[in-house]
């Protein structure tokens, strides 16, 4: 047996499984936003493939058969994008001086640090979700404690706000693993250096930590915007059908609504946000380098 | 009767190998052939990437070779895998099983050849004796320091008695002090043990100090073989010259019937069978110090330094170049820095290489 | 002061550590709560631990978590033990094929869910226990290869060519060798795909078909009837069953090489 058929025959497993129940899915996914929707099963198998679901996201036809704009789903693509992108810089803004405060600490307190910062990525999205409305439910003590000093009544459920605070909490980890992978290694001489040539403490943080530690912020940011993107628990529970995202609007299609190509023209185009996003990151990152 | 002479230790026959494919392909070995008696310290020198762990691994199993064939003690072992020859190996990070204790490093060999496990238990006491290891028998490796380290790793090669104990440079890793009292223990060893050790090391002191004999390796050829006191003192190569101890290199042009005349002019009386460029090595303990004009060779003191059992002279060659000359007897008067001096150089100390 | 510490590090770290582990303290907190409300704290009780642990829907909730998860993260570890052995070494082709592997761990999660449900729908698979496992399966591979394959990265090859010389043949040197130094990154990589598997809600939400829950799914329909105490006892249950096996898994993967 050669090696090549041995790495093959322990290679092809895995990747068959993973190409026959992610890669196959996601190309007959692309092919059923082309069609109409059907019967029972969602789909209308027989219809002739058109790019009617997509041009369904902008344009509506009025009841005398004129196109008219369509904001609805265009807002919600706006929202899931603004939603992410905020999650993306609170994350980075809080993540960043934990991971250089984690990288300060003993062997010993990095590895607690580590280890708490890890757990609450493996345990229940939805759980942890959950806790947020429970803390901020209308009853609650924050929600009474904020009403008795506003002069008018604040909901802090069922927003933007909310959702906002819960997708931080939920992927705030995915920023602080890189950037203290990046300052674990991070050569702290550079920054003593830094300073004898007259650097203060901020400006060496802008001028030497920052630039270094760019690939982590890069690497971070992506970790978070894209899962924010394709969001569905954190806008579902503290959004509460008000703030809707890109995710619960395609778990509708395949819900109530029984629309499955529109919603698999929904799913493309959060892959293809999500591609053009990777891209220019890579691109951005390319040039820095070169 | 006629009595056959045993076949050799290890046998290498017109080995080569590559590394790397097409235009990437870089020859380590290049057509090696060599012969390893019996009971023989045998070291492989040169300097890192010459082919000698190469050659150690071919021998081992661990790569196979291009062309060309290996025996061990007459059996071709050119195609088995390191699993089947009748070898083994003392690493060079030693390589101990983390997750075994000493005492299950040392019998692993033992097992895998099926021994009794009474037979076992006495072997492996055996080896760990031999190596002053027995009371480390339950630790783990990550419990011994590195000479520690060490003995287990000799005492895991040797319990399963191979015919050739091959050793990959395993001193490197520890201090002068624990190296030096190894280096001891090796040459001990290999006389207790009676079995052939092939050595590899880049440390020419070391393998003068343990070899019976020394092949000194590079760009993957043997450029020469021989007794340490061959290599040391008559050297065939410029490079094995040069690598081995210090020495003093000069150009020069052979002269027919004997003699060298170097670049500078003058005349050296080296005896020779060469013709053109040629290069004349002197050890610097081989030249003296002689007053001015009475010597072979002219040249202006740089420097001494005082080395305790000896003083070393840093010359200067009117020429350009410098020279090393080793005054045995620290105690005996030495000219000042700046002075010009003549040197004396023995004809019989003069050796004289091609280029 | 040492120049690694910046100002407001370690208050934002205290803060970010506070975000983090507050709400999930508070749950656990009313978890213990007495009265039905919520709002209003009585006493401690562990009423409604009893109440979970009793009732007929939560039960089989669980019972079908723990069988995908054991099945799941099973079929995925062996896998991806697989393919860490195949990508020890460098090849042409290793980075497309850790690309694949990885691949589920980029994916927006609710776009592989809907895209295997059209998969499944349209191949007339049955939605389900045996839908469930298979899709699990394929998402918890990056969870398992990676952890294995930085244990087997820490594996110098000289441990394996040590026994060979020491006259052990592959078979032999995989079980005495190789195995005993991967096991705790298996181990690892198993627990890990397990937790990713128990606390999976997307998929399976996408994935059960009618009449079958896991726990997620039916918290998630729980949540959505509203806040109720037996919902906080279920949550801090598998978030303290997560919580034990991360912490297991971690210290498996700092186990001394």
């Amino acid at each position: 047996m050669s090696v090549a058929f041995r790495r093959l025959c322990l290679l092809s497993p895995a990747l068959l499984v993973i190409l026959l129940l992610v890669g196959v899915p996601l190309c007959l996914m692309a092919w059923v936003s082309l069609l109409d929707k059907g019967g029972s099963a969602g789909v209308d198998w027989s219809s002739a493939p058109s790019a009617a679901n997509y041009v369904r996201l902008v344009w509506e036809e009025d009841f005398d058969g004129t196109m008219i704009l369509n904001t609805g789903y265009l807002l919600i693509f706006l929202r899931s994008v603004a939603l992410a992108a905020v999650t993306t810089v609170l994350s980075l803004a809080l993540g960043l001086p934990v991971a250089l405060w984690m990288a300060s600490l003993s062997r010993t307190g990095r590895d607690v640090m580590l280890l708490l910062i890890t757990i609450p990525f493996w345990t229940n999205l939805l759980v942890r979700n959950y806790a947020w409305l429970i803390i901020l439910r209308e009853d609650g003590w924050v929600s009474q404690f904020v009403n008795m000093l506003s002069p008018w009544p604040v909901q802090l459920l069922y927003n933007d706000a909310a959702v906002a605070i819960g997708l931080t909490y939920s992927f705030l980890p995915f920023t602080i693993l890189p950037l203290y992978t990046v300052f674990e290694k991070f050569d702290w001489r550079l920054l003593e250096a830094a300073h004898d040539l007259g650097a203060t403490r901020r400006r060496a943080l802008r001028r030497v930590v920052l630039p270094i530690a760019t690939p982590g912020i890069v690497a971070g940011a992506l970790l978070v915007f894209i899962p924010c993107l394709g969001a569905f628990v954190t806008p579902a529970l503290l959004g509460g059908g008000k703030t809707l995202m890109l995710g619960n609007i395609i778990q509708m299609q395949f819900g109530a609504s029984r629309n499955w190509p529109f919603g698999a023209t929904l799913a493309v185009v959060l892959l293809a946000i999500m591609l053009v996003v990777m891209t220019a990151m890579a691109l951005w990152r390319n040039r820095r380098t070169a | 009767m006629t009595q056959v002479p045993p076949s050799p230790a290890v046998s290498i026959r017109t080995v080569s190998k590559s590394f790397g494919k097409g235009i990437y392909a870089f020859r380590v070995l290049d057509d090696v052939s060599l012969d390893i008696g019996r009971r023989e310290f045998f070291t492989l020198l040169g300097p890192s990437g010459c082919g000698k762990t190469t050659l150690l691994r071919l021998i081992a199993g661990f790569e196979t070779a291009d062309s060309g064939a290996i025996a061990i003690e007459g059996e071709d072992v050119t195609a088995r895998p390191p699993f089947h020859r009748p070898v083994n190996t003392v690493f060079q990070s030693y390589a101990l099983f983390p997750h075994l204790t000493v005492e299950q490093n040392v019998a692993f060999a033992l097992e895998e050849q099926g021994m009794a496990r009474d037979a076992i238990r006495r072997r492996v006491g055996e080896a760990l004796e031999m190596m002053r290891m027995g009371a480390f028998a339950r630790r783990r490796p990550a419990e011994l320091s590195g000479g520690q380290q060490q003995r287990v790793a000799l005492a895991r090669a040797l319990a399963p008695r191979p015919r050739v104990l091959l050793l990959d440079e395993p001193l490197s890793a520890l201090d002068l002090k624990l190296r030096k009292e190894m280096q001891i223990e090796l040459k001990m060893l290999q006389e207790e043990a009676g079995i052939t050790f092939l050595f590899v090391t880049h440390d020419q002191e070391e393998a003068l100090t343990l070899s019976d004999r020394v092949a000194v390796m590079q760009s993957g050829r043997i450029l020469q073989m021989g007794s340490p006191r061959e290599i040391y003192e008559a050297p065939t190569h410029r490079f094995v010259a040069d690598f081995i101890g210090d020495i003093n290199l000069l150009d020069g042009e052979a002269l027919p019937g004997g003699g060298v005349r170097l670049d500078s002019g003058t005349v050296l009386p080296a005896a020779h069978a060469a013709s053109g460029r040629v290069t004349v090595a002197i050890r610097p303990e081989r030249a003296r110090l002689v007053p001015a004009g009475t010597g072979a060779l002219e040249a202006t003191l740089v420097h001494s330094a005082y080395l305790g059992t000896a003083m070393l002279h840093k010359l200067e060659l009117p020429v350009g170049g410098t020279f090393l000359l080793r005054q045995s007897d620290p105690a005996e008067a030495a000219p000042e820095a700046g002075r010009r001096v003549g040197l004396s150089l023995p004809g019989e100390a003069l050796r004289v290489l091609a280029q | 002061m040492s120049p690694r510490r910046f100002p407001f590090t370690r208050e934002t770290a205290l803060l970010v550590l506070a975000y983090l582990y507050v709400p999930v303290a508070v749950l656990i907190v009313y978890s213990f709560n007495a009265n039905r409300t919520a709002t209003v704290w009585t006493h401690a009780s562990v009423d409604w631990y009893g109440r979970i642990l009793v009732n007929p829907s939560i039960q089989a909730a669980a019972w079908n978590s723990l069988v995908i998860a054991v099945c799941a993260a099973t079929a995925a570890t062996v896998l991806a033990l697989l393919a860490a052995l195949a990508t020890r070494r460098a090849f042409l082709g290793r980075g497309a094929s850790e690309a694949v592997l990885n691949m589920p761990l980029i994916l927006p999660e609710i776009v592989v869910a809907v895209a295997t449900l059209i998969l499944f729908v349209s191949l007339g698979v049955k939605l389900g226990l045996g839908a469930m496992v298979a899709a699990h399966t394929a998402f918890c591979i990056p969870f398992a290869y990676l952890p294995i394959r930085a244990r087997l990265e820490g594996i110098s090859g000289t441990y394996e060519e040590a026994a060979h010389d020491l006259y052990a043949n592959r078979v032999r040197t995989f079980r005495r060798v190789t195995m005993p130094l991967l096991w705790p990154g298996v181990m690892a990589g198993f627990t890990l795909a397990f937790v990713t598997s128990l606390d999976d809600f997307l998929t399976s939400f996408f994935l059960a078909g009618p009449g079958m829950t896991t726990l997620p799914v039916y918290i998630f329909s729980a949540i959505r009837a509203g806040i109720s105490p037996e919902i906080n006892a279920i949550s801090a249950v598998m978030l303290v069953v997560s919580v034990l096996l991360v912490s297991l898994s971690f210290f498996l993967g700092r186990l001394r090489r």
